[in-house]
């Protein structure tokens, strides 16, 4: 059998047993997302061409009940809208013994639309790929000379969640080579690696099973283009480093630390996955 | 006074007079159920928004006690008439005696 | 019978009714003497009461829920599994012209949420909305 039939038959078999457990939807749902009535979010579209094993790409969105969905129609109903204003002060805010804000350089936080989108990128002076967290912290360190924020915490969350709102119904289109090439190779390994006492990969639930149930949950493809994600479960905005140790951890592995190398080139790697989708950010999930 | 906890509120800025709009607020606050305990095992004190009031030109239009089962961030939707030019106001209550108030101003034409 | 796993399960609590484990765990009672304290012990009918929440909460931290209660002046909600059951108490003013709200509560496990609308008569209304509460497939 080969992989591609083997993912169309674990679909069919969630169906059943989707029916059988709650009587719930199975895998993505049909519907769309229009944010605040006017900003079309593509939550489905063809899989990037490197992608071998998985025909359509698809938002964690479309995996989430109606209720959990509705919160991220409206800026109002998403949570996540406290922190981008908090951010939005922040952007404003001048900092640090340069006597400067994030908007003394770059103007207004919607002159950032688009940004997020093509983020990890290559920086050629630094020659590294980078994540906006990176480049975030560069400014701050360099331009502002500002302390750094921590990797994952509150401000930096905050910050990346603003940079995503700007550029949300924009395309997920992240450069994957000339020099990005082999960091995102190495993501590619990390991303089929099985990790911990599970033996698990990543593709193994989110390539090989998305749509399928674990415990009560639905798997999602995994796609991060809705991150940072306010979660109903914690009540607070998500890094998506800080998703991928859980992950990791929950194979029961020691995982690797937000902002390593491993987590940068996963992340260019996880969001060329999902290239052609909407950025998202801050989105709702469970 | 809690730290972070910010007052947000939706109402459309005109309408016409005798005419149902509809309002969503939302205050960001943990929440504290007095539920949970801490590493140590203790129990972390409850401390809550415990009341949520609405009124426009001071007259009522909802008054809502929260109890710990009510979400963090509380968010509360519902509808008003608006007979005239005014303001509401929107005031919620903290279990540290802290208030927090805002307003907003609606044209009727 | 043939014993497949939910032929079992069945048995079991069959079992437990049966010895009458199964009866109402005891934070109904107790959401039901906060119900009586409010009426009084009084009936409460049914009406244009109206409690409207998910079938199956994602996740129990956030449940959306909606009640519309025309007529009333007053409308109390419980959750029937929670710890302490009280909910919230709405009133309702004169410039409130649908008597609903929105609100998002905290559900501790599958259970029932019971809305008591006290009416301008003093009558009460009881409505109730099952919630089941799903756990995450994922700890992360």
């Amino acid at each position: 059998m080969t992989r591609q039939t083997r993912v169309r038959a674990g679909a069919a078999i969630g169906v059943v047993a989707g029916v059988l457990a709650v009587a719930a939807h199975a895998g993505p749902d049909d519907d769309d997302l229009v944010i605040n009535g006017e900003i079309e979010i593509v939550t489905e579209t063809a899989a990037p061409e490197h992608i071998e094993h998985v025909g359509t790409i698809y938002s964690g969105w479309r995996f989430r009940s109606d209720e959990t969905q509705a919160f991220q129609v409206d800026d109002f109903d998403n949570p996540s809208m406290i922190w981008v204003e908090q951010a939005e002060e922040v952007w404003n805010t001048a900092e640090g013994a340069a006597g400067k804000s994030c908007a003394s350089c770059h103007d207004g936080s919607d002159s950032m639309a688009g940004v997020r989108a093509v983020y990890p990128k290559w920086n050629e002076d630094a020659g590294e790929v980078r994540t906006l967290e990176m480049q975030i912290n560069d400014c701050r360190e360099n331009r502002m000379q500002a302390e750094t924020w921590k990797y994952t915490g509150g401000e930096m969350v905050n910050m990346v969640a603003l940079l995503s709102a700007v550029s949300r119904g924009i395309p997920v289109n992240v450069a994957i080579d000339g020099p990005a090439q082999s960091t995102w190779e190495m993501g590619k390994d990390i991303y089929y690696t099985r990790y911990g006492q599970l033996e698990l990969s990543c593709a193994n639930c989110h390539e090989d099973n998305y749509g399928n149930m674990i415990r009560a949950d639905h798997l999602s493809q995994g796609q991060i283009n809705g991150f940072p994600t306010y979660r109903l479960k914690n009540t607070k905005l998500n890094a998506v480093h800080a998703r991928f140790k859980g992950c990791v951890r929950d194979t029961r592995a020691e995982t690797f630390a937000p902002g390593s190398p491993e987590f940068v080139a996963l992340e260019l790697y996880v969001a060329s996955r999902g290239n052609g989708l909407s950025v998202e950010g801050p989105s709702v999930r469970n | 006074m809690a730290s972070g906890v910010k007052p947000r509120v939706k109402v459309p800025k005109t309408a016409s007079a005798g005419e149902t709009i509809t309002i969503k607020t939302l205050i960001s606050h943990k929440m504290e159920s007095g539920q949970r305990k801490d590493d140590d095992g203790n129990v972390i004190p409850r401390s809550i928004i415990n009341r949520f009031v609405a009124d426009f030109n001071g007259q009522n239009i909802i008054d809502v006690t929260l109890e710990p089962a009510i979400s963090t961030n509380p968010y509360f939707q519902f509808e008003a008439i608006v007979p005239e030019s005014g303001e509401f106001q929107f005031t919620w209550y903290d279990d540290d005696g802290s208030v927090y108030e805002t307003s907003k101003a609606i044209e009727v034409s | 019978m043939e014993l497949t796993r939910r032929n079992v399960m069945l048995l079991g609590s069959a079992a437990l009714a049966a010895t009458g484990l199964g009866a109402l765990p005891a934070s109904a009672s107790l959401a039901e003497d906060e119900i009586a304290k409010l009426t009084g012990g009084a009936e409460t009918g049914a009406g244009d009461l109206k409690i409207t929440a998910p079938e199956i909460a994602e996740n129990g931290n956030t449940v959306p829920i909606d009640v519309s209660a025309p007529g009333a002046v007053m409308v109390a909600l419980f959750a029937d599994g929670n710890p302490t059951p009280a909910v919230a108490t709405i009133k309702f003013g004169p410039l409130n012209p649908s008597h609903e709200a929105s609100t998002r509560i905290r559900l501790a496990e599958t259970q029932n949420v019971i809305a008591i609308a006290q009416m301008e008569d003093g009558s009460f209304q009881r409505a109730s909305a099952e919630v089941k509460v799903t756990i995450g497939g994922c700890g992360g």
